[in-house]
């Protein structure tokens, strides 16, 4: 492996999602959608307790939740099953390369791009909530906090969206795959989780069985760890995350770096199996 | 032995039911110009791949320089130019150049004279997607010539060439070959390889079906020489068709059918019309007529 390469590809890939558009799309959907949340939150809504800062953060997790996973499978499933389609990847495995190596430029790469978008977006969101004046620094950590867990959530959708682009023919094929498993991470999940809750109503299932399926879905448990680590006592309403008391939120981290970490090296295997 | 190129043991590939190749066993040596000819579905792609690394074989044996088709080795020394090739449309011709230099190790300076070597100097900055046929074509044969590989893997390299770059291409590669580069070629377009090829694979149906220069090849089909003799006006060639026993293609002309040891006999009798004749044109069979005498050879099923 050398790391010269691995920069190569990256630096390719980056140059490309900037020709194409991706990198200022990107930075726009989480500008826009951050910026919105930010004016709403700073609306006089009476007594509001809690830091208008937090309040953001609150309102950037359940954007992140969705957002960020949906984004990182948009970049990553064309990554191998487009070039493939296109006919660029059978003169690329010619090339005396390591497999790992383009991988993990790509992974790097599209990193950079989810990264930059989700600083950026969040760092104006913030900019706007500071500008009213009312805000505490104190919730700034806490922000910190999630910018990075969420360019980390985006991460692992990567490498899973490179598992399904290694594994499939077309990329439309891998865009169809892609879609689906972001509806059952980040949305029918939660839902069988929460009539199970129902229908458990409070038993065994709900003890201990519920809170180790949560931190062991990664966007549940981006959600567990950014929530439980807020200042003060912020009333949370957050989904299906009220109620638990299992895992610590640090179990739920590091639960969700395994979960990056495996599907990088279970994308290298699918990668390094394909005949073009 | 291990001096060899390509070493090419039983080789087989096989997709379910088909053997796209089969049992293929030979050896190519450095500076050798080999040429691949068959037909549609052959198996020359197929074997290419494997070359490359690409696709594994079925079973059998293949080595590159001495290394397992595929192994970094044997990436290192191979450059490759695909059948229909392909680049992101979104960089420009330096771009696309510069990271193919960057990933085989190369200095990136180089990229400037490779374009022009390949007369895309001036289309350089455009985007490839901008380009036509011929320049990507063109621009895929300077990634090949990226690191000067010592194999050279190119299949049907000059469809969608214009007479000039066609020529500019051959010239390239001859080039290369001087200078001990092995060039692996597959065409179609079989009379403009005959002055590139030092030796000719015929493949049918993922077999060998011949194999050896053109002279040899010549030799083993016993095909005829045509003769063909013009007179200066339409007087003599009654008398010429006669003589020669050939037959008259038009009014001034006549061809005469020959096995190549009888040419010169002919050749004093078409002297001693002496100044009738206004020129003779001697044509040895062409790869055209030895690939179709090999293909047509024990036919008795059909062709994919
Ligand atoms: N990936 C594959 N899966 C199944 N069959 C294949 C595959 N690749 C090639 N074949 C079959 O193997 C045979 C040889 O194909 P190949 O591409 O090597 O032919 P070729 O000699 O390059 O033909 P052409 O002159 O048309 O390029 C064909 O019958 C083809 O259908
Ligand atoms: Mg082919």
């Amino acid at each position: 492996m050398k790391p010269g390469r691995v920069a190569t590809f990256a630096a390719h890939e980056l140059r490309v999602a900037f020709r194409n558009r991706w990198v200022v799309t990107a930075i726009a959907v989480l500008t826009v959608f951050a910026g919105v949340l930010a004016f709403a939150g700073s609306a006089p809504t009476g007594s509001t307790a809690a830091d208008p800062l937090t309040v953001l953060t609150v309102s950037l997790i359940s954007l992140s939740v969705y957002i960020v996973p949906l984004l990182a499978l948009l970049l990553a499933f064309d990554a191998f099953a487009g070039e493939r389609e296109r006919g660029t990847l059978s003169l690329l495995l010619t090339y005396p390369i390591e497999r790992s190596e383009m991988v993990l430029g790509k992974f790097a790469g599209h990193s950079v791009i989810l990264g930059c978008a989700i600083f950026i977006g969040f760092a104006s969101a913030a900019g706007i909530v500071l500008l009213d004046g009312k805000a505490d620094l104190a919730g700034a950590s806490a922000l910190l906090r999630l910018t990075v867990t969420a360019t980390l959530l985006g991460m692992t959708f990567l490498a899973i969206g490179y598992v399904v682009s290694a594994v499939v023919r077309q990329a439309t094929t891998a865009a169809a795959l892609s879609v689906g498993l972001w509806l059952i991470a980040v949305v029918l999940f939660d839902l069988v989780l929460l009539s199970a809750l129902v229908a458990d109503d409070g038993g065994l299932f709900t003890r201990h069985i519920f809170p180790w399926l949560l931190v062991g879905n990664p966007a549940d448990g981006f959600r567990l760890f950014n929530l439980a680590s807020l200042p003060g006592d912020v009333a949370v309403a957050g989904g299906v995350t009220a109620g638990a008391a299992g895992p610590s939120p640090l179990v739920a981290l590091v639960i969700l770096v395994a979960w990056a970490g495996g599907a990088l090296l279970f994308a290298i295997d699918r990668v390094r199996r394909i005949e073009p | 032995m291990s001096a060899s190129v390509l070493v090419l043991d039983n080789l087989c590939k096989r997709y379910g039911a088909l053997a796209a190749v089969k049992d293929m066993t030979m050896a190519v040596e450095p500076g050798e110009r080999l040429v691949l000819v068959g037909h549609n579905g052959a198996g020359k792609t197929t074997l290419f791949n494997m070359v490359l690394g690409l696709t594994r074989p079925s079973s059998g044996n293949l080595t590159v320089f001495g290394a397992p088709a595929g192994s970094l080795a044997a990436r290192e020394a191979t450059a490759f130019l695909p059948e229909s090739v392909a680049f992101n449309g979104a960089l420009s011709g330096t771009e696309t150049l510069k990271f193919f230099a960057r990933l085989r190790g190369e200095d990136v300076a180089c990229v400037h004279g490779l374009l022009d070597r390949v007369g895309l100097a001036d289309a350089g900055h455009k985007a490839v997607r901008t380009y036509s046929k011929g320049m990507r074509q063109r621009l895929g044969l300077a990634q090949a010539l990226i690191g000067s590989p010592r194999l050279l893997v190119l299949d049907e390299p000059t469809s969608g060439l214009d007479p000039v770059s066609r020529k500019r291409f051959y010239d390239i590669v001859d080039s290369c070959a001087a200078r001990g580069t092995t060039v692996l070629t597959s065409s179609h377009a079989l009379t403009e390889m005959e002055a590139h090829a030092d030796r000719i694979i015929i493949m049918r149906k993922g077999e060998m079906a011949a194999d050896g220069t053109l002279q040899s090849l010549r030799q083993q089909t016993k095909l005829p020489t045509r003769i063909r003799v013009r007179a200066v006006s339409a007087e003599p060639v009654s008398q010429m068709t006669k003589e020669l026993d050939g037959c008259r293609i038009n009014g001034q002309a006549v061809e005469v059918v020959c096995a190549a040891n009888r040419v010169s006999a002919h050749m004093k009798s078409i002297a001693a019309f002496g100044d009738a004749v206004a020129d003779v044109e001697i044509l040895p069979p062409g790869l055209d007529d030895i690939y179709l005498h090999f293909s047509a050879r024990n036919d008795g099923d059909d062709l994919p």
